[in-house]
């Protein structure tokens, strides 16, 4: 089968690879029809996350058709068209139990600290994931979610973790009726979570970030306010004097070990690694917020150390909350939305391309090229498949 | 484009436009917050007000809710390859990734790494050592199956080239001009 193939820092490409096999009585094999680029998945691919191994794939974002099934597996069906969250998760651990499917502890024997996550270094479990034809996909009872009829496949694609990410983290925000939210970042999970941040009875919602375009598209997709860090003096004192100096009751770290706007944070941080990742946003969130005031953290980081000023936080009395998300539980609510017309996952997507270019798309969502928002990719087989069906369909009629 | 610094933040709740005070008190001592009805335009407002439509409040609930019921112990997963398992688990998990297992001198010092619990900051350093070697690697076992990598094109040189040009072109005038100037200057330290 064609996969993603990570090479080293800013060098993927597209080789063939041996198609997974069922490796346990609960597994499925899933023929993917698309998958996405996720911010996330940048911190792999500029080298940010220990024990990324060369030759993986990449891919957490992902649906497709089940082609393959293990013994134990009742809920599923080959054929099936299935949503496959990024957490990979037993429903049998008291983490499970307890419906935190995104901290499941029997997934992911490398660590401890994260559970396992479908392409997303040996950190998380060493799976390859899904930007390739077929992906080996665990506990198939438990994590996937056949898709309704009237759900779209590209919205689909966006609810595996991009939109349960962001409305997790309005979520954590624990918004009250008139709060005001601030969302660091622009990208995909930052839009939903503006997006979120209205659904939970936001009174204002500020987003931030520094591309200009990104700002423009969620200024109208969200219906919000937007400023760009470049342009103010300092974040903290900007946030005050837009809040009539209290600061935001609600900050939102969307952004995660990436972060640009510090040159301190950016050095240590990003280029010479003694830090897990710049910690830029969490800084400003935590400098922006209120007294007693919520921040809610979904961007990613390193499993190391990260300078963030919590004396701040203590002295503030604030609210620090944070998780992955457990994806499974958000499904239902958020198909929901999509089917009132209250959220259109689908506008976000800006890109579509083939499997095979694959070294490009991440370039150019990297770098932000072609005002790049997200980036949905399409393995060959999935396009043949859909050609052949067009052609069935061309020759009944 | 017209950021929330130029303009008014937002017009329907707020009356100060950047002009300074003199005196804190000058200030409402709470945030002024807009009406239900100036957020009427907003597509969903207040769908998920309620706690009670927020699937995930409170955070942890149990009984899980839209997953089978879990019948007693999983299966183990029979284990074909090697798998590094952390120090802080006591042994290896039901399910588990078998994708690229430890090789070489990087696996070696990925071997080394998982002595140290994920508590020990030499583990995570020792693995950040590791992928890098393996990045060698990597290029060796390309050669060595007679693949000779095109790095540019791995780094995304084509869409650099269509949608960056003047970018590029700057990028490829530094590294020359950096190139050159070591080619110089050792040049001349041989003379």
């Amino acid at each position: 089968m064609l996969a993603m193939n990570y090479r080293g820092p800013y060098r993927v490409r597209a080789d063939h690879k041996p198609d997974p096999v069922i490796e346990h009585p609960g597994d499925a094999i899933v023929r993917v029809t698309r998958s996405c680029i996720c911010g996330s998945d940048l911190h792999l691919y500029h080298g940010m996350v220990p024990d990324t191994r060369v030759g993986h794939t990449f891919g957490h974002e992902f649906i497709g058709e089940v082609v393959d099934i293990g013994p134990d597996v009742k809920s599923l069906k080959v054929g099936d068209r299935v949503l496959v969250p990024f957490n990979l998760f037993c429903g049998n651990c008291f983490y499970c139990k307890h419906e935190l499917y995104g901290n499941c502890h029997n997934t992911n024997a490398q660590a401890t600290a994260v559970g396992g996550i479908y392409g997303y270094s040996h950190t998380a479990g060493g799976y390859d994931g899904g930007q390739a034809e077929y992906v080996r996909v665990p506990m198939a009872d438990v994590g996937p979610m056949v898709i309704p009829d009237d759900i779209h496949d590209d919205d689909a694609v966006l609810l595996t973790d991009a939109l349960p990410t962001g409305y997790q983290a309005a979520e954590m925000g624990d918004i009250k009726e008139g709060d005001t939210v601030v969302v660091f970042g622009a990208g995909p999970v930052g839009i939903f979570a503006a997006k979120s941040a209205w659904l939970m009875g936001a009174g204002r919602v500020i987003v931030v970030d520094e591309v200009e375009y990104r700002l423009e598209f969620v200024k109208r997709y969200a219906q919000c306010e937007v400023v760009n860090f470049r342009e103010v003096n300092d974040m903290g004192e900007h946030i005050k004097k837009m809040t009539d100096w209290m600061g935001a009751d609600v900050c939102i770290d969307a952004v995660g070990g990436d972060a640009a706007g510090s040159i301190a944070q950016t050095l240590t941080g990003r280029l010479m690694k003694m830090q897990a990742g710049a910690s830029t946003v969490l800084h400003w969130a935590i400098n922006s917020a209120r007294k007693g005031g919520n921040v809610s953290i979904v961007g990613v980081y390193g499993p190391t150390f990260n300078a963030v000023p919590i004396g701040n936080a203590l002295n503030k009395g604030l609210t620090l909350r944070m998780n992955q998300a457990s994806v499974k539980r958000h499904l239902p609510r958020l198909i929901e939305h999509i089917r009132a017309g209250r959220i259109n996952p689908k506008e976000i997507i800006t890109h579509r391309i083939p499997l095979e270019e694959v070294s490009d798309a991440y370039h150019i969502f990297s770098s932000k090229l072609d005002e790049c928002i997200k980036t949905v990719l399409i393995p060959p087989s999935a396009r043949e498949v859909k050609a052949v069906k067009a052609s069935a369909q061309n020759a009944q009629n | 484009m017209k950021t929330s610094h130029e303009v008014d933040p937002h017009s329907h709740q707020h009356h100060h436009k950047g002009h300074t005070h003199q005196f804190q008190q000058d200030y409402p001592d709470e945030q002024q917050r807009p009406t239900r009805e100036q957020l009427a335009h907003i597509n969903g407002w207040g769908a998920d007000l309620d706690r009670k439509d927020r699937p995930g409040v409170p955070m942890e609930r149990t009984p899980p809710r839209f997953i089978p019921e879990p019948v007693g112990k999983l299966p183990q997963q029979p284990q074909h390859v090697e798998v590094l398992v952390s120090t802080e688990r006591p042994g290896i998990t039901p399910i588990f990734g078998t994708a690229q297992p430890p090789s070489g001198l990087s696996g070696m010092i990925r071997r080394a790494a998982f002595r140290w619990a994920e508590n020990d900051l030499r583990h995570w350093l020792l693995l950040l050592a590791a992928d890098r070697v393996n990045v060698v690697e990597g290029v060796a076992d390309d050669l060595a199956h007679g693949k000779v990598p095109n790095v540019l094109a791995e780094m995304g040189i084509k869409s650099e080239w269509q949608y960056n040009k003047a970018g590029l072109v700057k990028k490829v005038a530094i590294a020359g001009a950096v190139v050159g100037t070591v080619a110089y200057l050792m040049r001349r330290k041989e003379r």
